[in-house]
């Protein structure tokens, strides 16, 4: 039991760490576009590690097959999710941050 | 498997006249399909309530998850079974090693943007523009997630007519990959038979 509590304790650890260097992106990149990098790669990581620590922690039950079904989803759902917050960006004419510029 | 009931149904009706008894054999195998489909994922849902029930409660209990299945089932056939399918099993066998490697993508983006935030490597990005053999909506979508899920680029907009994705880099080496090495083109192809 205990092994497995240091499994799933890992786990989510690491998920933690990279939602944490997600913020750390958001804040510490120049423009909207190098953001969303930051948030939406990380943030998929991430939230799919706490998913997997909890599956581990849990044991096999229908709760662990919820749980697939909820990491499946998240991702189809992240990638869409930052792909239509990048469209209306470029749609709506935000410049983009080349190297050199200003930070905006 | 959300994508392809969206992007699957677009051209489900089109036959008329003297296909109408194969189209009925056709609506009762989907309608018995997607019933299957959705009661299975009624009692992975929910089936541990079922479970804790005394046992005369039992068909009581299932008879509401079968009375949503049909109702499901009847509301969405048609999108859930695509009628233009061809080879979808083999397409099937090939999207799960792709899946596999996708996952291991996942990774390398994520150590790759950690990297970036931590200074390790540079910030210079630029957006760039190319042209594909993809042509049907499940593969455009397949691959603009797949952009999206792999080290330093993000997809802003697809042209379906003619495959071109504008991709947001953020470096060269990750705009590169896409550009030069086009390995990632030829997997999707290849899973979709559209190289």
């Amino acid at each position: 039991m205990l092994a497995i509590d240091l499994v799933a304790t890992m786990f989510l650890a690491a998920g933690a760490f990279f939602m944490i260097i997600g913020t750390a992106g958001l804040l510490r990149f120049p423009d909207f576009y190098t953001r969303l990098h930051a948030t939406g790669k990380c943030d998929t990581l991430g939230q799919i590690l706490i998913i997997v620590g909890c599956m581990t922690y849990e044991g096999l039950s229908f709760i662990t097959i919820k749980l697939i079904f909820v990491s499946a989803f998240y991702l189809l759902v992240g990638p869409t999710g930052t792909h239509a917050l990048m469209k209306a960006a470029y749609a709506s004419g935000l410049p983009v941050w080349r190297k050199g510029d200003k930070r905006m | 498997m959300l994508a392809a009931c969206r992007f699957g149904g677009r051209a489900t009706r089109g036959c008329d006249g003297e296909m109408t008894a194969m189209k009925k054999e056709s609506m009762a195998f989907s309608i018995a399909l997607t019933f299957c489909v959705m009661f299975a994922f009624w009692m992975l849902l929910s089936a541990w309530t079922v479970y804790l029930l005394e046992p005369y409660d039992l068909l009581k209990v299932s008879s509401r998850g079968i009375l949503a299945a049909l109702i499901v089932s009847f509301l969405t056939y048609e999108i859930f079974v695509p009628s233009r399918g061809e080879n979808v099993l083999l397409k099937i066998r090939r999207l799960i090693p792709y899946i596999g490697w996708e996952l291991w993508q996942i990774y390398l983006a994520t150590i790759d943007v950690t990297k970036r935030v931590l200074g390790i490597l540079p910030v210079d990005p630029r957006i760039i523009e190319f042209d594909t053999t993809l042509r049907s909506d499940f593969a455009l979508v397949t691959f603009a997630n797949s952009i999206t899920l792999t080290p330093g680029t993000i997809t802003i907009d697809i042209e379906p007519e003619k495959g071109r994705y504008i991709v947001h880099a953020i470096a060269k080496e990750p705009a590169e990959s896409l550009t030069v090495d086009q390995t990632m083109q030829k997997k999707v192809g290849h899973v979709f038979m559209e190289e």
